[in-house]
């Protein structure tokens, strides 16, 4: 498919490197070698380019043979880092994220990136070192059951217990990540197999074919083509439909497929919706694009979804953020839903016609189906439903109260200027919690693979090193790590990476002193009783400490310093910035769907009688 | 248990063939997603198959603790799992083995040993006031001798859970090559 955008077909893997490769194993096939340079050279032939990680006891043999090889390998300060690093570089580029760290702690430290990964579907590869083999077991120095421990937050995990099977064991942790839904796994090396003063470390070289990895997975078939019939019945729907709506999830992104997803809506017309997973998808810019849906989405999004009579959910997994309270969600719709995942069809609404497959293949389908049928020009009159749409827009846009002059910064005016004069291909990444919802309601995104956040698991810390990440994946970017300050300071060390590694990122931090969100909940909902929720102003001074990591620091507190700043941060490109602006601690996010309630119970303006 | 009144499946029960890599760990998989996504399992019996590469694990599901469509999905997603099938208990022959020991005082004993030769169990180990007896048989005829001998009062029962195939198809003309249908 013909594509402006350079990162729609970014292809899985380097592809130059593919022949050679071939070459290369071919010649080296069963030279003695050992397990830690077998374990390397696997990485290298993966196309792995780029890995984050830090080293330890029982993976000491691997970072040996790291000196000598072509990896880049990016130091971090916490193993936690390395995780959302990888998390970051695969979702900015499509490829998987590569993370490697020692065993016990290093490995129940990038647990939360694990479990991130899974629930936003992110294809990452997990190397933990493990005590040798004969210590499994006995409670060893840094002994964890890191298999155990990720079992059920990783798409497939392996304890390799032979040096032989350590070629084997990468290809196939590559092959599951990236294929099917993607996903992280994890493969855990116990020191004996990879340090080459061990006899337990000797294998001949071998590198399995695509064939091979297959059948070593007897297990493993994904569906990626799209059943045929219920295409069809997909188009008979569509047709029919007065008052569809395109319900965008993440999937859309994992499938490459935002270009696919264009060519429907435009031949047929039809709104689109973008989940905080899929911001980006398609263009915010576009007529038909209404923006996020879901608990704090806007007003249009909620409510066309509501009342659609169709709702064609692409890659979407009716999350309980985007459907609020079930019972009362979208009650007259009925559902075509594609997903690569069969479990997610039928796992929270039943839909009238489930599709399995890849969302690029199936939608492309859709569209041959529509045209070849005539049936895009069949489509009823939806005059109505699209006024009926665009008069919501006229009347409940996003919209905050400015600040008065001497007050503290509103967040949602920082957020605009941040997007009006940053380059319009910026990444964005986010943490969690009220910045992450205004980053996403302020900015325009208008390409697809340019907002970073945690959805899923809604990880706290997650924006600093998944921009970091970014960054190293997409050094031709400018990347803006959009921060609070309880996030920032779970993860900001990894600012040093940043400054050590020479990944200029730039930081607007949204100091507003509290945990916001919690914050926001406590006012609205728990009688303005505000339990340990206040982190301060002042302590610790961001400034100074960003300073203290290498970065160049700007203080902003008033409304005009705000564009100077930001103008600033996006001249300097051989640097970290950031930014700390001092906003104001009683902003609230709007609109909402408060918790348990239905989506018909939108709060769109603070005060609105519940 | 203290007495054969065993608590049934309430609301009835599915009965899941789940064909996996035979590989260390595959069992806990199976048994970690059930617990993550609170399922429960009733029982569960596992061993390898004539491929010793491969094991079948039988699981017998609760049916009112998750749809069953739900279940087969997300277990299928695992990455060492070959194939399902849901065994309608209708359609399929299903055995479980009981060892039970009860109190059998000489004036009970012929009585405890009639009972077990009618039900076609077999008596392993004799005490001086004791019997074990064993039964391999369908689930429910393991359930009735377990309330016939518990007016004896029962010591100890253990049960195996159970394995499961699915019945044969014969065809409805009499005298074509059909397969026996053991009854029971």
């Amino acid at each position: 498919m013909a594509t402006n955008d350079p990162t729609e077909e970014m292809p899985a893997r380097a592809a130059n490197d593919a022949p050679l490769a071939e070459r290369r194993t071919v010649a080296e096939h069963r030279v003695p070698t050992d397990g830690g340079a077998a374990l390397i050279r696997s990485l290298e032939l993966e196309g792995v380019e780029v890995m984050f990680g830090l080293p330890g006891g029982a993976i000491l043999p691997v970072y040996d043979p790291i000196i000598d090889s072509s990896i880049r390998h990016v130091l971090v300060r916490h193993e936690q880092g390395a995780g959302h690093m990888a998390e970051g570089y695969a979702q900015a580029t499509g490829r998987p994220g590569v993370a490697m760290v020692t065993s016990g702690p290093a490995a129940t430290n990038i647990v939360t990136p694990l479990c991130d990964a899974y629930m936003d579907s992110i294809p990452m590869v997990v190397i933990t070192g493990q005590v040798p083999t004969t210590a499994i077991g006995t409670d060893a120095f840094q002994e964890c059951d890191t298999v155990g421990i990720t079992r059920s937050i990783t798409k497939h995990n392996e304890l390799v217990t032979r040096a032989q099977d350590i070629p084997m064991a990468i290809r196939q942790a590559f092959h599951i990540a990236t294929t099917g839904r993607p996903g992280p796994v994890l493969v855990d090396i116990p020191k004996d197999i990879v340090d080459p003063k061990h006899p337990n470390s000797k294998l001949e070289w071998y590198w399995p074919t695509d064939e091979e990895v297959a059948a070593s997975l007897p297990g493993y078939k994904p569906t990626i083509k799209g059943h045929p019939k219920q295409i069809k019945e997909a188009a008979a729907l569509i047709t029919a439909a007065t008052r569809p709506v395109l319900y965008v999830g993440g999937g859309i992104l994992k499938a490459r497929a935002a270009e696919t997803l264009r060519e429907l809506a435009e031949l047929t017309g039809i709104p689109v919706v973008t989940t905080l997973m899929a911001r980006g998808a398609f263009p915010d810019d576009h007529p038909l694009c209404l923006g996020m849906p879901g608990m704090h989405g806007n007003y249009t999004a909620i409510t066309a979804m509501q009342q659609s009579d169709l709702l064609i959910a692409l890659g979407s997994r009716f999350d309980d953020r985007v459907t609020g309270r079930l019972d009362g969600f979208a009650p007259d719709a009925k559902i075509i839903h594609v997903d690569i995942d069969p479990a997610e069809l039928g796992k929270v609404r039943r839909p009238d016609v489930p599709i399995v497959g890849d969302c690029r293949l199936v939608i492309e389908e859709l569209v041959r189906v529509l045209k070849e049928s005539g049936a895009a020009e069949r489509q009823p009159d939806r005059l109505a439903w699209k006024q009926q749409v665009s008069g919501w827009q006229e009347k409940y846009p996003l919209t905050y109260e400015p600040s008065l002059p001497g007050d503290r910064l509103k967040p949602q005016f920082v957020l605009e200027q941040l997007r009006d004069l940053s380059p319009e291909d910026s990444i964005v990444t986010s943490g969690v919690g009220q910045h992450q919802m205004w980053a996403s309601q302020y900015w325009k995104f208008r390409h697809p693979y340019t907002w970073i956040n945690s959805g899923g698991l809604g990880t706290m810390g997650f924006s600093i090193p998944a921009a970091i990440g970014a960054k190293v994946g997409r050094p031709d970017r400018t990347v803006w790590c959009v921060d609070g300050d309880g996030c920032f300071q779970m993860t900001a060390q990894e600012l040093v990476t940043a400054s050590v590694e020479r990944i200029p990122i730039k930081v607007a931090l949204l100091n507003n002193s509290y945990l916001g969100m919690v914050r926001q909940w406590q006012e609205m909902f728990y009688d303005e009783r505000y339990s340990e929720v206040f982190l301060s102003p002042d302590l610790p001074d961001y400034v100074k400490w960003a300073e203290a990591m290498g970065c160049v620091a700007i203080r902003v507190e008033s409304p005009e310093e705000v564009a100077p700043a930001i103008e600033k941060a996006n001249s300097i490109n051989d640097r970290t910035v950031v930014i700390e602006f001092r906003t104001d601690s009683a902003e609230k996010v709007f609109p909402m769907v408060p918790s348990g309630l239905s989506n018909d119970d939108v709060l769109v303006f603070p005060g609105e009688p519940t | 248990m203290s007495a054969g009144v065993r608590a049934g499946l309430p609301g009835g029960h599915h009965v899941l063939s789940v064909h996996v890599e035979n590989k260390a760990g595959v069992l806990a998989r199976v048994a970690n997603l059930f617990a993550r996504r609170g399922y429960n399992i009733y029982s569960l019996a596992v061993a390898p198959t004539d491929d010793p590469n491969f094991s079948r694990i039988t699981i017998v599901v609760d049916a009112d603790s998750a749809p069953l469509e739900q279940i087969v999905k997300q277990l299928n997603k695992l990455i060492n799992v070959i194939k399902i099938s849901e065994l309608d208990p209708r359609d399929s022959v299903e055995r479980e083995l009981m060892l039970l020991t009860v109190n059998a005082a000489a004036s009970a004993r012929s009585q405890i040993i009639e009972l077990v030769d009618v039900f076609d169990g077999r008596i392993i180990d004799v005490g001086h006031d004791e019997l074990t007896i064993s039964l391999a048989d369908a689930p429910e005829r393991l359930d009735d001798l377990e309330v016939l001998l518990s007016p004896y009062g029962i010591v100890s029962v253990q049960r195996t859970g159970r394995v499961a195939l699915p019945r044969l198809e014969r065809s409805s003309t009499p005298g074509s090559a059909g397969h026996l249908r053991v009854a029971g």
